[in-house]
């Protein structure tokens, strides 16, 4: 059994990173790795992980599997279950090359697999639900299984260890993607294990994230009246959760979600135009579960783009620079420069205001 | 002057290598810094950094009299709990500039970030001095019990209020000086907006021009524009936050 996170407190750190190139142009994991690397002091080694968007260009009408197994057992049990709810056209190992502080790692695998369209005259539901489905039934029901990615022509790739030396393991240099984002963690509350490493997945949504939410038993206890399981006692998870609740099940716009999350303070609400007023005082109203309390820096990618979101209090740093066609974020200054020297702009993202950057593979 | 390059290397070489130079140089010029944390930590009376490049977070913490030239952007926590001596920045910091200082002097060209002179506080002939050339963000003098901010808001490409939301919040002690106004609603309560006396015009006089002599500019054309002056009208902001009396 893959050790799940336990009772042990751990003060906390962490860092983020992310590169999109807003023309969609597809480029190694080599910055983004160097990015991170910079912020090493802000990780103690017991997570690091990487989330990759337009990495699959060969297989991106299907929904790409990635999949830690504790034994050969889990695996078999698994992929009977894989087979029975999805056409799959291909699988394999995730090729990872040997590094000398990456230890006790699980198997990892990866498919790739459609909804049969059987399945999908018998569900009232689309292919995303049906597919989220899924991934929640396998991480819940078989013991030894955790899908840690499931999104179509994205990836995530984590793992205990340092950020540097899991873009190593996982040979990030050789794949091409047109937005990275980075995590290293330095775990808060609990200790560190594979599955428990950023990002934070469902279908395309992935979630980086510095910070501690407070208020993460009632954002728990408000999806898990949606199906959602929060199983992995880490705070990040509900996130990943509650954008995919607002976004892609009510059908919020991104902005929206942003604002149900990190809700304008009442005062400022008061001070709004008469209809902004009662817009942002029904949503904080019908969605006070949602709101997050507490220091937090994240990184949200999803099929439409990079959401960069801070507390209301800016409890925690976060710095956008640009260059060209390419948008950087990332916890320090330091770690945007050591990748891009000289930004046509460079300034901190302000407290609880949202910044989206599109993919251009949207515009398509 | 002695120059360190350092590159990508972890900040206890570099620092390492740093202190040893200044046992025997009075200044040392620090070449290609990337984000490398502490640096100028603890530096002494007659002992000068230059800086080039963005150190890491606590630049200049419990700075001891040295004086600190960077030559870049500082990130968080510039002159943590400095203790006197002098930082000059040319370009925008992070938050918590000048956490909890003690005393010396801050000139910043720029914007500074959220909780700019958070916990700063001053005794007797101590009397830390912060000067931010462009706007501050949030939380700016949070919790403030002694010293001097002040705030030139010069940037005017600069998209942002002069100051942030929650100006002075829990601000016990010292003074706020803001050129121009600050918006109604980013002030915090029990905070009083005053019109800066003769001895505060003295001392403003002499930070605008020391602010010009660091990285250029017309005093006089700054101190045209008049400063609000914000000093707490109590000691004891949340004297009564969890009892009734």
């Amino acid at each position: 059994m893959l050790k799940r996170e336990g009772e042990v407190r751990i003060p906390s750190g962490c860092a983020i990173s992310a590169i999109i190139d807003r023309g969609g142009a597809r480029f190694s994991g080599a910055d983004i790795i160097e990015s991170i690397a910079l912020m090493h002091d802000r990780s103690n080694g017991l997570g690091g992980g990487f989330a990759a968007y337009g990495i699959y260009p060969e297989h991106k009408e299907y929904y790409a599997f990635h999949i830690f197994y504790d034994d050969n057992d889990a695996r078999v049990r698994t992929e009977e279950f894989l087979f029975r709810h999805f056409d799959i056209e291909t699988f394999e190992q995730i090729p990872t090359r040997k590094v000398k502080s990456i230890r006790h790692a699980p198997l990892i695998w990866r498919y790739f697999g459609m909804v049969p369209q059987s399945k999908m005259r018998k569900n009232d539901y689309d292919a995303d639900e049906y597919t989220a489905r899924c991934v929640i039934r396998i991480n819940n029901t078989i013991t030894g299984a955790f899908v840690f990615s499931s999104g179509k022509n994205m990836g995530a790739f984590k793992a205990v260890g340092y950020p540097e030396d899991v873009g190593e393991y996982y040979m990030l240099d050789e794949y091409k993607a047109h937005t990275w984002t980075a995590h290293g963690r330095f775990p808060t509350n609990t200790p560190g294990w594979w599955g428990g490493a950023h990002p934070f997945t469902l279908l395309d949504w992935s979630i980086v994230h510095n910070g501690e939410i407070s208020s993460y038993d009632a954002n728990r206890r408000y999806v898990e009246q949606f199906g959602y399981k929060c199983n992995l006692q880490t705070d990040t998870e509900v996130i990943t959760y509650l954008f995919d609740l607002l976004v892609r099940r009510q059908g919020l716009t991104l902005e929206t979600a942003a604002k149900v999350l990190a809700a304008p303070e009442w005062d400022v609400i008061d001070r709004m135009p008469d209809e902004e007023r009662e817009i942002c005082t029904a949503l904080r109203a019908v969605y006070s579960g949602a709101l997050i309390n507490g220091p937090f820096s994240i990184l949200v990618g999803f099929k439409q783009g990079i959401l960069a979101l801070n507390d209301r209090l800016k409890l925690r740093s976060l710095i956008q620079a640009t260059k060209g066609s390419k948008t950087y974020f990332a916890s320090e200054e330091s770690a945007i420069r050591v990748i891009c020297p000289d930004p046509e702009s460079i300034a901190a993202v302000d407290g609880g205001t949202p910044v989206f950057i599109p993919f251009a593979e949207v515009a398509e | 002057m002695k120059i360190v390059t350092a590159g990508k290397r972890g900040f206890r070489t570099l620092n390492a290598e740093v202190r040893e130079a200044l046992e025997t140089e009075n200044e040392v010029r620090i070449e290609d810094v990337n984000g490398q944390r502490y640096i100028g930590a603890g530096l002494d009376c007659g002992k000068r950094l230059e800086v080039h490049g963005t150190p890491g977070n606590d630049m200049g913490a419990y700075l001891n009299g040295g004086t600190i030239e960077v030559f870049g952007n500082g990130q968080e926590a510039v002159g943590n709990t400095m203790g006197g001596g002098s930082v000059t920045v040319h370009g925008h910091v992070g938050d918590t500039l000048g956490y909890a200082m003690r005393d010396g002097e801050i000139y910043v060209e720029k914007r500074a970030g959220s909780r700019a002179g958070i916990h700063m506080k001053e005794f007797r002939e101590m009397q830390p001095v912060v000067v931010i050339g462009g706007t501050v963000g949030a939380f700016l003098g949070e919790y403030m019990a002694g010293g001097t901010l002040v705030v030139l808001g010069l940037d005017r490409a600069d998209t942002h209020p002069i100051v942030g939301a929650h100006c002075a919040t829990g601000m016990h002690g010292g003074r706020i000086f803001v050129r121009g106004e600050v918006p109604q609603e980013n002030l915090s309560e029990h905070i009083a907006v005053l019109a800066p006396d003769e001895k505060d015009l003295t001392d403003l006089d002499r930070f605008v021009h020391e602010y010009c002599a660091r990285f250029g500019g017309d005093a006089a054309e700054i101190l045209k524009v008049p400063f609000q002056k914000l000093v707490p009208t109590t000691s004891r902001p949340y004297a009564n936050l969890y009892t009734p009396n």
